[in-house]
């Protein structure tokens, strides 16, 4: 099986200046492969770090060491040394992350949230919104609400639209943060139609859930996190 | 990435006087993305905009353009009238206060015309053809076309002012807080316009702003400034999400949303 995500000794810490310089560890020494077609949750109690590597493996939180190497047009580019505008490029590609919250340009259409994803990678409008109509129609979201700006929604409306904004670029790499927190039944059994959907594509992905119901549909393994021992 | 940037500043200082304004400051600017410039009031934010666009003279430094042809100019050393030349077709400059750039005695139309004129554009038709074009997609009626600035509120001004910026299709565009004094839900509106007509024309940007929101929402790089020196710069989400420097946990922790 292909490696598509590979950690290696990652370690970060805080620092917090405005608390007289308080180092807070988090995470050290972690070591990951996620292969592709394959789905590894990160599991372990509240506070052991679990976000925090996820954002580090979207390179959103910068590390103290290790590596993050991500299968970039066939070759592994290390996340943890990349240059911004490198960064920016495996994310239009290969790297796609739903994070919990929607974070969008007031007053644009859900519609062109969701398409803008194809858009930055240069795919027509004409069918960039066209998928992305579909995939909001996958996710419940009505036709009347396409040209809505999401600002009005509810959080569970919110948060489809992120996932469909997530899902619409088919990066081979895909991490989720807590997909389906705020959804009803029939909803997060889509999103577990889409991860599965996904998964049968190649795609690698690397997910937090609490639902034990979502984690048992979609894991193929678990990652099991420890508290970061390392003291200040 | 080895792909030449489009304009680089070296080691840019200047002082007012005994008051640094700029220290030592690194810049580079790589075709069609855009880098916010943030900090606080007397950063040095606005005057190392005027620096990288040639508008202010520096003590020491240097500031290279990339043009089309891929030749480098060396920005402080060109001919005042090659630089004007560079103002008025490759570059563009949107000023917080529109006045700045907007001939207020000449009619909306004729604001975005004149630069077409100053390219060497004569056909009165085409002319108007492109300044209603342009009206249309910064979301001014047509029917002010020939109403006079003074008659705009300060958000129509600032989308006339863009369009006349744009309408010469320039590769590097210099943004001066093109936000600021604007009421909140008028802001929306223009942050929404200049990210895509930025996007849709593949233009690059150096934008000054104060608000953090707005650089997160727009510009793919930052870099934060505190008294004359760049204190942090990278990737837009990771400076703002995980940054490092003491300011600007500071400057982070003191925006309301963001």
């Amino acid at each position: 099986m292909t490696i598509m995500l590979r950690a290696r000794g990652l370690a970060k810490s805080f620092t917090l200046h405005l608390r007289g310089g308080l180092r807070m560890p988090v995470l050290s020494g972690v070591d990951l492969d996620v292969h592709a077609g394959e789905c590894v949750v990160l599991s372990g109690p509240s506070g052991v770090g679990k976000s925090t590597l996820l954002r580090s493996l979207y390179g959103n939180y910068r590390t103290d060491a290790g590596a993050i190497l991500v299968r970039h047009r066939g070759a592994m580019i290390d996340l943890a040394a990349a240059e911004p505008r490198t960064i920016v490029a495996v994310r239009h590609e290969t790297l796609g992350y739903v994070s919990q919250f929607l974070r969008v340009v007031p007053r644009v259409a859900a519609l062109d949230v969701v398409a803008e994803p194809l858009l930055a990678r240069g795919i027509d409008p004409t069918t960039a919104r066209e998928r992305a109509r579909t995939l909001l129609l996958d996710l419940n979201i009505p036709t009347r609400l396409h040209a809505i700006p999401p600002a009005t929604f509810s959080g569970g409306e919110q948060q489809r639209v992120n996932l469909a904004r997530g899902f619409i670029a088919a990066q081979p790499i895909l991490l989720l943060d807590e997909p389906t927190a705020s959804l009803d039944a029939d909803n997060r059994a889509v999103v577990i139609r889409m991860v599965r959907d996904a998964l049968a594509r190649g795609t690698a992905v690397v997910a937090i859930c609490h639902d034990p119901d979502i984690r048992d549909a979609i894991a193929d393994r678990l990652f099991v996190m420890t508290p970061c021992q390392d003291a200040a | 990435m080895t792909d030449p940037t489009l304009l680089s500043g070296r080691g840019l200082s200047l002082s007012f006087g005994h008051i640094p304004a700029l220290l030592d400051v690194d810049v580079d600017l790589w075709p069609g993305e855009m880098l916010a410039i943030v900090g606080e009031s007397g950063s040095g934010k606005t005057t190392l905009l005027n620096v990288l666009s040639g508008r202010l003279a520096l003590d020491h430094g240097v500031v290279w353009y990339r043009d089309p042809e891929d030749r480098l100019h060396d920005v402080h050393a060109m001919p005042a009238p090659a630089l004007r030349t560079l103002h008025r077709s490759d570059w563009g400059f949107v000023h917080q206060d529109p006045r700045q750039n907007l001939r207020m005695a000449v009619s909306a139309g004729g604001n975005v015309g004149e630069r077409l004129m100053a390219q060497g554009a004569r056909h009165y038709g085409d002319i108007r053809a492109t300044a209603l074009d342009w009206l249309a997609q910064v979301e001014i009626d047509a029917d002010r076309i020939d109403d006079l600035p003074r008659t705009f509120s300060g958000g129509m001004l600032q989308r006339l002012q863009i369009a006349r910026t744009l309408v010469t299709h320039p590769r590097l565009v210099f943004m001066d807080e093109p936000t600021g004094g604007l009421d909140v839900s008028v802001q929306a509106r223009l942050l929404d316009l200049i990210r895509s007509l930025v996007a849709r024309l593949r233009i690059a940007v150096v934008l000054v702003t104060h608000d953090i929101a707005a650089a997160r929402l727009l510009a793919q790089r930052i870099a934060v400034m505190q008294r004359g020196r760049i204190v942090e710069t990278g990737l837009t989400d990771q400076v703002l999400d995980d940054p490092q420097h003491p300011y600007t946990q500071l400057l982070v922790s003191s925006v309301l949303t963001a």
